[in-house]
């Protein structure tokens, strides 16, 4: 293709443009304020943590590796990748439409689905630096504690805490494709992972007395539960009064993983379907 | 090269029950620069936001250079530079990385990337930002920032939405100047405006959209002509001020109808006939030697026709 000055001008391909989308969202995403934000609740997280075990030396975090790891990782991981998820993907594609930026984007020769696709690998990029300084601050206090006896488990788990984020970002993305307004696809994507979730869970689980397998947070156990050594029951009665009982389901490793695979791809079909009809009204 | 086109055809867009746009067909090709015209809510930017795949048709087809922008986006914008509203460029990126990003999109090569976006930033005249952050400009350098944008890998068709709204008088003249400029070279140029004066300054020919119906396309010339009669409003701009005497002299002259002092210095005239007589009271006025420098159609007569004809489509 040729401008109107002979300037040679083919457009480039998707996977070209993709790349192209990443690498300025990111930087993009890399100078604004709430990545900074972040940045400093997960080192603030971390050195609390490392003065307070340092400190007091419990024994509940230095009994073996893998409690250490369990302990550490359960104290903040899935609040880290929850807060990452909704820092970065809440308003990733309604920001497109309140704030106009999509009128900057949109309208050039690229396929909608780059975007929202460039988008969404720039905001996992972003949330996993995080994450991964989360991860070296934890790696760091268990080697200091235990050298270089880093439990299996803990390998296992940070792999389920990436497919987790996967999955949350894919429920924001969607969220966000959903609303128009930066706020509400924030605030709703909020409620959701910090409150609504975990209570329906319980509610569904413990009274109901149903397995939550629809719940993503229920899959995201598996992060946890990795960590514990024996892996704990599918199913777990808890007695509490003559005739009454709570049922306590745990994900098997299996169901957590299919459960969270399968939020990432639903939601990032779906939010991709809602993104390309939307109209900038 | 074929040459440049944009074409809808049947193109209707409903909000619920309110139709934006109704069964609007209008093609437009070659090099020239043309101006959407008609009321708020007419539907200018409802189409202008179909062809560049902001939104979608509730049904009709609309094509650039041939290829339908609702099933190959990406081919029907390759070769188009839009403007549309404005828009808002990502805050935390600096001006020029901002335009890199589009440059990249649109397939100039990595070896050009500094120069194009050097170049573009020029001709709006916003080099020296070039790593400001976006979000530190005002709302007029950002849209001339976003004007650079649609200029970037010299497009042979623009799409433009009212490009200087929002601009202060200075930038307005600035960005009015940028597009006559961008018009002179080959491309097929398609503005909307609420500024007659703009367009009629710029524009070749002009397309008149009211509630979502095309009620007229024409060069201004066939369409002031064919509403105005052969009444012509025409302006003279003179280098000192303008008496009683001189102005009567004026009024005397064959073909002149009218004479209305606009200004101490500026005179509108109605002519009545042709070119000829516009030829020739032009040469009279100048024998007169009363400072004449200046002799232009007055855009009042664009916005007469556009007048009736709004009025006329209801």
């Amino acid at each position: 293709m040729i401008g109107t000055e002979g300037r040679p001008c083919r457009i480039p391909r998707e996977v070209s443009q993709l790349k192209t989308v990443i690498k300025y969202e990111l930087v993009n995403y890399l100078r604004t304020r709430r990545f900074y934000i972040l940045l400093g609740i997960t080192v603030a997280l971390s050195g609390l943590l490392t003065a307070v075990v340092g400190h007091y030396r419990p024994q509940s975090f230095l009994s073996s590796p893998l409690a250490f790891y369990s302990n550490w990782w359960g104290m903040g991981a899935t609040y880290i990748l929850i807060l990452s998820g909704i820092f970065f993907g809440g308003d990733a594609i309604s920001g497109e439409f309140q704030n106009k930026t999509g009128y900057f984007i949109v309208v050039n020769p690229i396929k909608r689905s780059t975007i929202y696709a460039g988008k969404w690998f720039a905001s996992f990029i972003a949330s996993l630096a995080i994450f991964v300084t989360f991860a070296l601050f934890t790696i760091a206090n268990g080697m200091y504690y235990f050298w270089l006896e880093v439990p299996y488990q803990f390998g296992l788990s940070m792999v389920f805490s990436v497919l987790y984020l996967m999955a949350i970002l894919g429920v924001t993305f969607l969220l966000s494709s959903v609303f128009k307004s930066s706020s509400v696809s924030i605030l709703v994507t909020a409620i959701l992972f910090i409150f609504a979730f975990s209570l329906i869970q319980t509610l569904v689980s413990n009274l109901a007395g149903m397995e939550p397998w629809f719940m993503l947070t229920y899959g995201a156990e598996i992060i946890g539960n990795v960590l514990k050594d024996p892996y704990p029951s599918h199913i777990v009665e808890i007695p509490i009064g003559p005739n009454l009982r709570f049922t306590v389901y745990n994900a098997t490793i299996f169901e957590g993983v299919i459960i969270m695979g399968a939020y990432f791809v639903v939601c990032a079909i779906l939010g991709l379907l809602i993104f390309e009809r939307r109209d900038f009204a | 090269m074929s040459s440049p086109s944009i074409e809808t055809i049947g193109l209707t867009k409903h909000y619920n029950s309110f139709v934006a746009l109704s069964d609007l067909n209008l093609r437009l090709d070659g090099s020239k620069c043309v101006g959407f015209l008609g009321p708020n809510g007419a539907g200018k930017t409802t189409t202008l936001k179909i062809l560049t795949a902001l939104i979608q048709p509730s049904a009709g087809t609309a094509m650039i250079n041939g290829v339908d922008i609702m099933k190959d986006k990406k081919g029907a914008l390759a070769q188009c530079g839009v403007l549309v509203e404005t828009p808002e460029i990502y805050p935390s990126l600096k001006v020029g990385e901002a335009l890199s990003m589009l440059a990249e999109l649109k397939g100039v090569p990595r070896s050009l990337l500094k120069d194009e976006v050097y170049r573009v930033l020029s001709e709006v005249k916003m080099e020296e930002w070039i790593d400001s952050k976006a979000g530190k400009l005002s709302k007029g350098m950002k849209q001339r920032v976003n004007l650079a944008a649609a200029l970037i890998s010299d497009p042979i068709i623009l799409i433009l939405d009212e490009p200087s709204t929002g601009l202060d008088p200075r930038g307005m003249a600035e960005v009015r100047n940028v597009v006559k400029g961008l018009k002179k070279k080959n491309r097929l140029i398609f503005m909307s405006s609420h500024l007659l004066s703009e367009v009629t300054e710029i524009c070749d020919e002009v397309a008149i959209i009211d509630r979502g119906r095309l009620v007229a396309y024409d060069t201004i010339e066939n369409l002031t002509s064919t509403l105005m009669g052969k009444t012509k409003i025409c302006e003279a701009v003179f280098s000192k001020e303008v008496g009683e005497e001189d102005v009567k002299k004026v009024n005397l002259i064959e073909g002149v109808t009218k004479v209305e002092r606009a200004e101490p210095r500026r005179l509108l005239l109605e002519l009545e006939g042709g070119e000829g007589v516009q030829e020739d009271v032009l040469a009279k006025i100048a024998a007169l030697r009363v400072g004449l420098i200046g002799f232009k159609p007055h855009s009042s007569a664009l916005e007469e026709t556009y007048l009736r004809l709004v009025k006329g489509s209801g």
